[in-house]
């Protein structure tokens, strides 16, 4: 089981607090897009992505970055579950999404960038481990599901989460 | 993922813009990664600190940004430009190549931290691709 300690606990909660879902979701997303263009393929209705000034102004694309970044305040109220707490939306980008999941990696390293970004200097080494130890929770949460046709992670979901976190 | 003339140029533009810090982005991303990723510490047993800011993360850190910095002018032939690099972290250091992803990324982080306005996507997938093309020509020799 991920254990977290009282201050890696209130650290997530001050970094998330100060977050504003609004503004650093479209930032978040749109930067996915532009860096790693093949995940455009996941978004063919949303319109004109063919450029970084069409992604970044593209309405489809900043409404869906405030949802999915704003799924990560599940995690954040919940941090004592969040493979329980993550297990139908794993289930609906596996089965229902096609979602290939290293695309959450992906998304969580360039979240990261983006927060760094907006904190400046205040996003110290520190918080930055202890935010990327939330990340690789998540990620390996939202992947849970993609494996559950293999005995192993059906036993034991945490070996799952082990190994995820050993990976970059 | 090759360097396209547009990534070179757009790297060479950003490089020149943060080449006066370039040694306070090198030591503040090592320290990054070594707080962030412990595992990568393995490779420094032998510094008495390793916390960020420490005497021998800054000097270190210093050392890695320049060599990147001579890599910006070498980018029409990294391989070639990094072999002799290459040859000492293949043989003598022996880093695992993971790592350079790990490092890359908190270089990164450190670059959107002290230029948030110039560390554009456009800038991102340029210094994100070009840090790759070198991950790759210093593990060329490897095996």
């Amino acid at each position: 089981m991920v254990e977290w300690t009282d201050a890696e606990k209130s650290t997530i909660s001050a970094v998330w607090g100060k977050v504003d879902i609004n503004e650093v979701g479209p930032l978040a997303l749109g930067r996915v897009l532009i860096v790693y263009p093949w995940t455009q393929r996941y978004f063919g209705s949303f319109g004109d992505v063919s450029t970084p000034a069409a992604i970044m102004g593209n309405p489809k694309v900043a409404a869906h970055g405030k949802i999915v970044c704003g799924a990560l305040d599940k995690a954040v109220k919940n941090m004592g579950n969040i493979l329980a707490t993550y297990k139908s939306l794993s289930e609906t980008h596996a089965n229902k999404l096609f979602v290939d999941p290293d695309n959450f990696r992906v998304l969580a390293d360039v979240l990261t960038i983006v927060i760094a970004a907006k904190f400046g200097a205040s996003f110290t080494p520190e918080i930055q481990a202890t935010w990327q130890k939330f990340m690789k929770v998540v990620v390996a949460a939202m992947g849970s599901r993609y494996y559950i046709g293999i005995l192993e992670y059906q036993q034991a979901p945490e070996i799952c989460l082990a190994n995820a976190a050993f990976s970059h | 993922m090759s360097l396209t003339a547009k990534d070179k140029s757009v790297v060479k533009a950003f490089w020149g813009k943060i080449s006066g810090k370039a040694d306070v982005v090198g030591a503040e991303a090592l320290g990054r990664m070594l707080t962030a990723y412990p595992q990568t510490k393995t490779y420094f047993s032998h510094w008495a600190d390793l916390s960020p800011g420490s005497g021998p993360v800054k000097n270190h850190g210093g050392i890695i940004m320049g060599a990147i910095g001579k890599a910006v002018g070498l980018m029409d032939d990294l391989v070639g430009g990094m072999s002799a690099l290459s040859d000492r972290h293949a043989f003598n250091l022996r880093v695992d190549p993971g790592n350079f992803k790990i490092l890359s990324h908190n270089i990164l982080v450190t670059l959107a931290i002290h230029f948030p306005s110039e560390f554009t996507p456009e800038v991102h997938i340029a210094v994100d691709k070009f840090l790759a093309a070198l991950s790759a020509a210093l593990a060329d020799k490897y095996r």
